[in-house]
């Protein structure tokens, strides 16, 4: 008899030994929490769960709690609004309905017939702390699906306690939907808003441009270099504690690293006036920088170095210009942009220098990022409309697809860690500003207001 | 078909084998209980664990402030009535016309009166290339400025170049005149 034979009886009469074996599950002991809880909003069936984010409860009556728990209702709502994987309950709904005065008042009566799922938050303050609370509560059925208590000093609610709404929000969706969020990350962007003039270079009334990073939602913005001259192109390491940036702080571009917590600075490339560094782009994996070298004998070319300057490796060789370079998520290949049919385009290449292609058909092309997985994408800027427009090439379909509306000229994208999400530059105002936008060119959002913003970059 | 004896009795042996593993196998995972609903009369409805340390905004010092590049008056004034004429190029080109090898020409005489001073070519771009790509547009255009005046017999070692891309724009008025005295070369006295 063929042994295929035997090994299907196997399997049926193993099946037949688990359907009757099968017991009830345990029951945990009265009173204890099970480890993992599955509860889901929404039967997701189709349409996106309804939830409820209405404000959250002050507890003791302080100036500060009161503050807090309105910002963080309403920032937790936006952030999970940004997300768009929940129908948010909309705000004028909410205001009609009963409002909680504590965790355990919550009227379920009167909600359910709105939300599949409601966040239920107090705010309250504990000698010289802050407690905030938020339960995740199923509807129709009242059952906690997901609880929360965070505590802070009070410095933590200063700005209203933005930080709470962010990190509840990031934790509920991985929760819920196992994804990434981006609330508690930022963005980092060059920006003239001083108005000083740079002292960089013998030419007069230039303006200087520095450093700044944001919360992702353009809130507490934070300015990290100084110096009166050009700061451009930050990129943050991705453990979050460095930007690298090009500066022209000594009069000829090369690549600076700011450590933002410890006021310390280096400089791994050692540029010289020869030979000019720019562009830095730092690996998924925070070991390496990939950037662009301007060369002595005029060359312009992609170099790869580790984090500290040593290992440098020329990674391009033609006499036209490859610039801009972004990593893969792998860190086993990486695109740039090169001139060397006659206008700009979008190349991918491996990290060894080998095997390079060219991605982009467009007139004029610039400024690739590699998203993220799970998606398998490039965006980068093109020519097009009178302006430039965000597109995103799809390495599955081998083509590429526009997702900016065609209002004004956009350019320079980034995307966030959860490539749901893209940052770029726009001038639709007038003037140059960051925003960001899902990955299908909805939901945008304006994130600077202050003088003119360029070269965003989204930190992990 | 028949079966053999020997057969029937792998097969005896397989399933013996086989369900004696299934029933074996470890218990199925308990699946989890919903908690217990949210009765709003109770307030022993809290839970369990303790509060979590919020991840706090840390604080940002400044940077270390750089020394500042020394300054030369002189050469200041000889940048502000400057004896170079600026290079200009055509939208996305970094190639010399006849015009500009006629500067170019001229630039190369005064280097030539001028043996210990060192230059500086900066390229810049109009605001309608991206930023990114400008700034290795305007290197392309300082250094095809710098290669004539090579085979002018300049040494290289007088020449260096920056690209200022578009960050540096001359006139910044969104005008055709505009951008064209922007896509240029432009020679400044770094050192004498």
């Amino acid at each position: 008899m063929k042994p295929i034979r035997i090994l299907a009886i196997a399997l049926v009469a193993c099946a037949a030994a688990v359907l009757t074996a099968q017991t009830p599950p345990p029951t945990p002991p009265p009173g204890q929490q099970p480890d993992v809880i599955e509860l889901k909003i929404g039967d997701r069936s189709g349409s996106p769960p309804r939830l409820a984010v209405p404000e959250f409860a002050a507890l003791t009556a302080d100036p500060e709690t009161v503050k807090a728990a309105k910002t963080i209702g309403q920032v937790l709502f936006d952030d999970i609004a940004y997300e768009k994987e929940f129908y948010m309950v909309p705000r004028d709904v909410m205001a009609t309905m009963p409002k909680h005065t504590s965790a355990d008042s919550v009227q379920i009566d009167s909600w359910k017939s709105v939300a599949d799922g409601m966040i239920v938050g107090t705010v309250r303050k504990s000698g010289d702390s802050v407690v905030v609370e938020a339960r995740l509560i199923q509807l129709p059925s009242g059952k906690l699906a997901f609880g929360k208590q965070y505590t802070g000093s009070l410095k933590s609610v200063a700005d209203g306690g933005r930080t709470y709404a962010h990190t509840l929000s990031d934790e509920l969706h991985k929760q819920q939907f196992a994804i990434r969020g981006i609330a508690r990350t930022k963005l980092a962007f060059s920006s003239n808003r001083t108005g000083d003039k740079s002292t960089t270079g013998y030419i007069k009334n230039r303006d200087a441009a520095n450093i700044y990073f944001s919360d992702y939602d353009g809130a507490n913005e934070t300015r990290v270099t100084v110096y009166p001259t050009l700061d451009l192109s930050p990129v943050w390491s991705p453990d979050g504690r460095a930007i690298a940036y090009t500066s022209y702080r000594n009069n000829y571009p090369d690549i600076f690293i700011s450590f933002i917590y410890e006021g310390r600075l280096e400089r791994p490339a050692k540029g010289t006036s020869e030979t000019k560094n720019y562009l830095p782009a730092w690996s998924q994996d925070g070991s390496r920088i990939a950037y662009t070298s301007a060369l002595p004998d005029g060359n312009v070319e992609i170099f790869v170095m580790n984090r500290d300057g040593s290992a440098n490796r020329r990674l391009t060789n033609h006499p036209m210009a490859d610039a801009t370079p972004t990593w893969s998520p792998t860190g086993t290949q990486l695109s740039f942009v090169s001139d060397r049919t006659g206008s700009p385009q979008i190349y991918i290449i491996n990290a060894d220098g080998t095997d390079m292609k060219r991605i982009s058909t467009e007139s004029y092309c610039d400024r690739p990022t590699w998203s993220p997985p799970p998606f398998n994408e490039i965006a980068y800027t093109c020519r097009g409309g009178g302006g430039y427009q965000i597109m995103v090439y799809d390495f599955i379909s081998g083509s590429s697809r526009p997702i900016s509306d065609g209002i004004g000229s956009n350019e320079s994208p980034a995307f966030a860690p959860s490539g749901r999400h893209i940052a770029f530059v726009s001038d639709r105002t007038g003037r140059q500003q960051i925003y960001t936008m899902h990955r299908d060119g909805s939901g945008l959002k304006q994130i600077t207001k202050t003088g003119t913003n360029k070269y965003p970059n989204w930190s992990q | 078909m028949h079966f053999r004896r020997t057969t029937a009795l792998w097969i005896l042996i397989v399933l013996a084998v086989t369900v004696g593993a299934c029933g074996k196998k470890t218990p199925p995972v308990a699946r989890p209980i919903p908690p217990p609903p949210a009765d709003p009369a109770s307030s022993a409805n809290r839970p369990p664990t303790p509060p979590e340390p919020i991840a706090e905004n840390r604080s940002v010092p400044p940077e270390p402030i750089a020394e500042d590049p020394l300054k030369v008056s002189d050469i200041d004034k000889i940048n502000q009535n400057s004896p170079f004429q600026p290079v200009f190029f055509a939208l996305d080109m970094a190639d010399i016309d006849s015009t500009g090898q006629a500067a170019l020409n001229a630039n190369a005489g005064v280097l030539k009166k001028y043996p210990e001073w060192i230059i500086t070519i900066e390229g810049h771009a109009d605001e309608r290339g991206t930023a990114e790509y400008n700034l290795a547009l305007g290197e392309r255009r300082a250094v095809a400025a710098r290669a004539y005046l090579i085979s002018l017999g300049i040494p290289a070692d007088r020449l260096k170049t920056v690209s200022y891309g578009k960050e540096f724009p001359f006139d910044p008025s969104h005008t055709e005149a505009a951008w064209s005295k922007n896509r240029r070369a432009h020679f400044v006295v770094t050192s004498k």
